[in-house]
């Protein structure tokens, strides 16, 4: 029982990043409507900028911070190059962010190297319900579900998250209000690379982060956004959560090779599932 | 208040505004009239800025605003209600009016994200702001329903709430009467004398000529992408050319 608390709790953590790089696709896709994969990019960035800051002395937690920041610029980047022309189609859009994701390897692997590499994290265990658990794993827990809170409430209760979703659901409408579609899909994109920034810094300590790491990131990201259709963020948490869970217990009392594979079955179920429902987000043809 | 000059734009080689040129005064209401295809909804694409035009200039209070995307018109306050109805979707009827309210707000950006008690005041602000706009078109009682639970008359009166939340100098409205029921068409006038009186520049696109002379201070008449007649609502039925292109045909009929 206890064993099966532990790999309860270190399959939520895991989740959670997951969650956390799928919220970065939500945020995105809930303003602009662009599916963006070059979010595991951000994550990745992120996480060997972090690597970088420590090696040069800066404190942990203010290296996280920049590492964070750095992630947001890369969002900012990715935004401009992908959606700074107006009038871009979210297809075309799509295909330019996963254009920007390879070039990035080129950049990454300038910068960093190819070898993977690792952040120190919070050392030591915690009890928890009886049950010893990594500290850095309840850092993830802990730190997603704020994250996660006030994502929510951003986007339901305050009047800008409104105006925000609103230039996905009719941009057409939302110019005649006269909503900037272009500058709100930069913020989304700046806040897509925070919240990737913030996956990668809290992941790169429980395994070593490499330029490449961006695809399992972004594979386990989307099955968890997709879970709340491009659009929710608490069923994105809902979503990377089971997928964690199923992922560690294939794992533990299956076979470890299978891990990613039930993780791809999991996505290809919950694809067919919601292409047989209504989409969440209607958008009108100019 | 709102000068054109000259505009035309074709789409594929069929000018669907060619030439046209008109001057709105403050605080006019003007209408605008013409046979299906005369290029009404287009002119008023190219006032918003969702057209741009081949040729011509825009000016509203005595600077170009030709080259501007809409929201920067939006911004100085160019406000259009489509007559399809152009929704926010999974929002209630007060959503999609509050969002109209986004110009008044966006000077809060930065205070929305860092000082929370203030955003909630704005907040407030903006949802009284869109209740009373709900109020006046008659749709208060619909507030909390999904707007697309809304008939398509009821849509475009929406809108006209939205754009009045946006607190418009010019406003465009193209045919927002179609698809209502009487007592609401009544409704609708009352608004649209109502937001006259505060001195709003209004541009109205309708067929029904009783409902366009009622408003109108000034009636243009369009055909096949020219102005063919200008002037008081009695000047432009006595017209013989609009006779001819428009109300004659209505005449014949009836």
């Amino acid at each position: 029982m206890t064993q099966f608390l532990m790999f309860l709790i270190n399959g939520i953590a895991i989740g959670c990043g997951f969650a956390l790089v799928g919220s970065g696709l939500v945020a995105v896709y809930r303003i602009t409507g662009v599916v963006n994969f070059a979010q595991g990019m951000f994550a990745v960035v992120a996480a060997l900028s972090a690597t970088s800051f420590v090696a040069m002395g800066v404190w942990h937690g203010l290296a996280e911070l920049m590492a964070i920041s750095v992630g947001g610029l890369a969002g900012l980047i990715t935004g401009v190059i992908a959606v700074g022309k107006r009038g871009t189609q979210p297809l075309t859009a799509l295909l330019v962010t996963l254009a920007v994701g390879f070039l990035a390897y080129a950049v990454e692997v300038l910068i960093w190297g190819e070898n993977p590499r690792s952040l120190a994290g919070l050392d030591g265990r915690a009890e928890l319900m009886g049950v010893p658990v990594q500290r850095q794993y309840l850092l993830v827990i802990a730190v997603t579900v704020v994250v996660f809170v006030l994502l929510w409430l951003f986007f339901s209760r305050t009047y800008l998250g409104k105006a925000l979703t609103a230039c996905a659901s009719n941009p057409y409408a939302a110019r005649v209000v006269g909503i900037d579609v272009t500058r709100m899909a930069f913020i989304a994109f700046a806040l897509g690379g925070v919240l990737g920034g913030i996956a990668g810094v809290l992941i790169a300590p429980l395994r070593p982060v490499s330029f490449d790491t961006d695809v399992s990131l972004i594979v386990g990201g989307f099955a968890a956004a997709i879970f709340g259709g491009l659009t929710r963020p608490m069923m994105a948490l809902l979503g990377g959560v089971l997928l964690g869970i199923t992922e560690v217990m294939i794992q533990a009392y299956g076979n470890a090779s299978f891990a990613t594979m039930g993780s791809l079955v999991f996505l290809l179920v919950i694809m067919i599932w919601q292409a047989t429902r209504r989409p969440t987000v209607h958008k009108e043809s100019v | 208040m709102l000068r054109v000059q000259g505009l035309a734009r074709s789409f594929g080689g069929v000018y669907a505004v060619r030439d046209v040129s008109l001057d709105v005064a403050d605080g006019e209401t003007r209408g605008i009239i013409g046979p299906n295809g005369a290029g009404k909804s287009t002119l008023f694409n190219l006032i918003s800025g969702h057209l741009a035009p081949d040729q011509g200039s825009t000016e509203l209070a005595g600077s170009r605003i030709d080259r501007l995307p809409p929201h920067r018109r939006a911004k100085r306050g160019v406000s259009i209600v489509f007559q399809a109805a152009r929704i926010f979707r999974h929002m209630t009827v007060r959503e999609n009016v509050m969002v109209g309210a986004h110009l008044r707000a966006s000077a809060g950006f930065p205070s929305a994200v860092l000082r929370l008690p203030s955003h909630f005041a704005t907040e407030r602000a903006i949802r009284e702001l869109a209740e009373d706009a709900l109020a006046r078109v008659g749709l208060l009682e619909w507030a909390d329903s999904n707007a697309e639970a809304l008939p398509l008359g009821q849509q475009r009166a929406m809108q006209v709430a939205r754009a009045i939340c946006a607190g418009p100098r010019l406003l465009l409205l193209d045919e927002p009467a179609s698809g209502l029921r009487s007592q609401e068409r009544e409704q609708l006038a009352r608004v649209v004398e109502e937001l006259k009186s505060t001195g709003v520049t209004i541009m109205l696109i309708e067929h029904d000529v009783a409902f366009v002379s009622r408003l109108a201070d000034r009636v243009t008449v369009l055909d096949l992408g020219s102005v063919i007649a200008e002037g008081t609502p009695a000047e432009v039925r006595a017209d013989p050319k609009v006779i001819t292109a428009y109300l004659g045909a209505e005449a014949e009929a009836a």
